[in-house]
């Protein structure tokens, strides 16, 4: 009679043994990896000892004394780490409206690439692929010298758009609301409406539960912010708030809120650029949804819109999301480009400060370190927000 | 801009790679070819003619002298203002001639680097638009300026705003050719660099006319050759090739004469390497000095062939011999 033979565990030999090989190859791997890296960085350190270059951050404290014109409260004054600050507030900025407004235009597109009209389907299609097949920086050279330099007129004739918005080459100027001397009393009933929402928002989701019922509570809680805010108004002494309108004066506007040319350019390209990608993610989860959940959402009666809404897009987000996130970081990291275009963004503030100091090496730490924690911001988001609309098992 | 961060980048990752430690002489030797980091965009000082590939200039002829005193070939590498000092400091390159201001912290140890003679002293200017009106910095006060990023400009014009209580608004760029198109398209009011950059960047413009210098100079402006901090063997070569320029002009020695230059002074003997033993001192053949004017004449010929024709006057400056009242002035050749 035939026996197969079994091996007993204890007498297989370790480098044969796969638990064993795994367990030590991974090993092995980690401790190469590891020895790499200490090597570059012993080597580095003794490299820069010979140079006469020590690791240092203390330049952050030095003064910076460049010019920074956009973004956050800046003076040549302040020190280098806040100059660093500024421009990377800069970066974050464009990354957060880009990433808002290429959505959009991805979704539109997206969903306008698989219209019924014939028109709106070919311009669609011609959009997306006109754009994802010429190089960013030579669109954004294309926005902010073709289209808004040369397309706009000088400050002193700016187009002036309803409600004091004035459109030049220079960019984008707009009434603005500064604080005035009572914005420091009014600041508390803000804060206690805050607070008050919070409390309002709660209650309202507990008491919609207990009775069973739809209901939008965060609407309670605007409410109750308004509320604060319109009796804090009224009960302040002046207004908290006025409006700072521009002002025509030699060279420019003065006053109000501005958006460089270089900002408007570098968000125009980043979004046009970041959209006709997003549409293709867009197009392809809506294709990934099975045909027979449209006909029956059709069969159900359901119009195109609520078809869309109610059931292919809650779908095909599931299709989207994860390579919508990648199409955000690159948009995050393109926005370095903005150095082309005289945006003050993170890299053109370092390269000034690293040009200013000399510290090469603990800029660009500083560098990558900032765009890891913001790509790491959006991806851990994201994240969230994908684990979330996957379908709960049951 | 996204080359500077990757050439930047890598040679930082260079610097971890590979020790820098080595004497450069030695190294140009075995090389056999000199790597001078060059501007590539400023017509005068730096140029790379795009149609034949040569570079020209004022700082490319005096790259050209450093190999020819040292009898070895040579390559340009052109460079933007943000990369050029880690050019050096990683040893990419032997020396660094682009139009680089010599200013303490670049000088000191906390930067690595050691600044050769003034080849050129220039100063921060203005250029606008004439159908502006402005004629003075005063004239500026909310005005955009439009420069480039990387360079000490930006510091030294918050300064002069900031000292006469204007209002600035700056734009930077990483490109010197971008920033101007920005300008010339009517971005900026102004565009502030050095004056013999504006005077370079003028003659490029669709229409020179248009815009004028303003009188005003901000700074100072010592432009010369650099060198890494620390290995004054090299340092002594380079120094004492500008000087030989100096000195070149103030005997009447030329490209042309040079070859068959006779003298019964013994200082002119020393530097035409007749006597004296002055190459062995530097660790050069004797006749290094006479290789160097040569190849690109001297202090006068280099100026008049290269700075003359962008409108740069040579009287009444610094850049005059000290014999009629500038600071070109070379030490003992002894």
């Amino acid at each position: 009679m035939f026996r197969p033979r079994v091996i007993p565990s204890h007498s297989l030999r370790l480098w044969r043994d796969t638990r064993v090989l795994r367990v030590v190859g991974q090993a092995v791997f980690l401790a190469a990896v590891a020895a790499g890296a200490w090597w570059l960085l012993v080597n580095l350190q003794a490299n820069l000892r010979s140079s006469g270059l020590n690791l240092s951050f203390r330049f952050l404290r030095h003064t910076a004394g460049f010019p920074i014109s956009e973004g956050i409260r800046y003076s040549p004054t302040d020190s280098n780490g806040h100059a660093f600050w500024v421009g990377f507030v800069n970066t974050a900025r464009i990354a957060a409206i880009g990433i808002v407004l290429a959505t959009v235009v991805g979704v539109l597109v997206g969903v306008a690439r698989l219209s019924a009209n014939w028109l709106v389907r070919k311009l669609a299609a011609l959009y997306v692929e006109a754009i994802r097949n010429i190089p960013l920086p030579v669109q954004l050279f294309f926005w902010y010298f073709a289209v808004i330099l040369t397309g706009l007129p000088a400050a002193s004739n700016s187009i002036r758009l309803p409600g004091a918005i004035y459109l030049s080459r220079r960019g984008l100027c707009m009434p603005w609301l500064i604080p005035t001397a009572s914005f420091a009393t009014w600041r508390w009933f803000l804060v206690g409406g805050a607070v008050s929402a919070v409390v309002v928002y709660a209650f309202r989701r507990l008491q919609l539960k207990r009775i069973d019922r739809p209901g939008i509570p965060i609407l309670w809680s605007v409410a109750t912010l308004l509320l604060a805010g319109t009796v804090g108004w009224c009960i302040t002494a002046g207004r908290p708030l006025a409006l700072d309108v521009p002002v025509f004066e030699r060279f420019n506007f003065e006053g109000g809120i501005w958006l460089s040319a270089s900002f408007l350019a570098l968000l125009v390209g980043l979004t046009t650029y970041t959209g006709a990608f997003i549409a293709e993610i867009v197009r392809a989860g809506i294709q990934a949804v099975d045909r027979g959940q449209v006909e029956a959402a059709k069969a159900l009666g359901l119009r195109r819109r609520n078809l869309l809404r109610l059931v292919v897009l809650p779908q095909a987000m599931r299709v989207i999301l994860p390579p919508l996130g990648s199409q955000y970081l690159s948009l995050a990291k393109n926005s370095s480009l903005g150095i082309l275009i005289g945006y003050y963004d993170l890299l053109n503030v370092s390269t000034t400060i690293f040009n200013q100091t000399g510290r090469a090496v603990e800029m660009m730490l500083l560098i990558m370190g900032s765009y890891l924690s913001l790509s790491f911001l959006f991806s851990f988001t994201l994240n969230y927000y994908n684990r979330r609309m996957q379908p709960v098992e049951k | 801009m996204r080359r500077a961060f990757s050439v930047v980048a890598l040679l930082v990752l260079a610097v971890s790679l590979c020790a820098v430690g080595q004497q450069t002489l030695e190294a140009v030797l075995a090389r056999g070819k000199l790597v001078v980091g060059v501007n590539a965009a400023l017509p005068g000082f730096g140029y790379l003619n795009a149609t034949t590939g040569q570079f020209s200039g004022f700082d490319v002829d005096y790259g050209r002298a450093i190999a020819a005193a040292i009898g070895v070939g040579i390559e340009f590498v052109p460079l933007t203002e943000g990369e050029r000092f880690t050019a050096l400091q990683t040893g990419q390159i032997d020396v660094l001639i682009h139009n680089t201001t010599w200013t303490l912290t670049r000088d000191s140890r906390e930067m690595g680097l050691d600044f050769c003679p003034t080849t050129f002293y220039d100063g921060q200017g203005f250029l606008v638009r004439r159908a502006d009106g402005i004629s003075s910095i005063s004239d500026m006060d909310g005005a955009t300026v439009c420069m480039t990023s990387g360079t000490g400009t930006e510091g030294n014009l918050a300064d002069a705003f900031r000292e006469r209580g204007l209002e600035l608004r700056a734009q930077a760029f990483s490109d010197t050719e971008v920033a101007f198109a920005a300008y010339e398209a009517g971005a900026c009011d102004c565009f502030t660099s050095d004056k013999s950059q504006l005077a370079s960047l003028r003659s490029t413009a669709s229409v020179p006319d248009d815009h004028t210098i303003l009188p005003d100079t901000i700074t100072r402006e010592p432009l010369g050759p650099v060198v890494r901090h620390g290995d004054d063997e090299w340092f002594d070569i380079v120094k004492w090739v500008v000087f030989a320029t100096f000195f070149a002009e103030e005997y009447g020695i030329t490209q042309a004469n040079v070859a068959t230059s006779e003298s019964s002074n013994p200082e002119v003997r020393r530097f035409l390497g007749i006597e004296g033993g002055m190459g062995a001192k530097l660790g050069l053949t004797e006749d290094w000095a006479v290789n160097a004017i040569a190849a690109v004449g001297n202090y006068g010929e280099l100026f008049a062939r290269h700075l003359e024709p962008l409108g740069i006057k040579r009287e009444g400056s610094p850049n005059a011999l000290y014999t009629e009242g500038g600071l070109i002035y070379s030490p003992q050749w002894r």
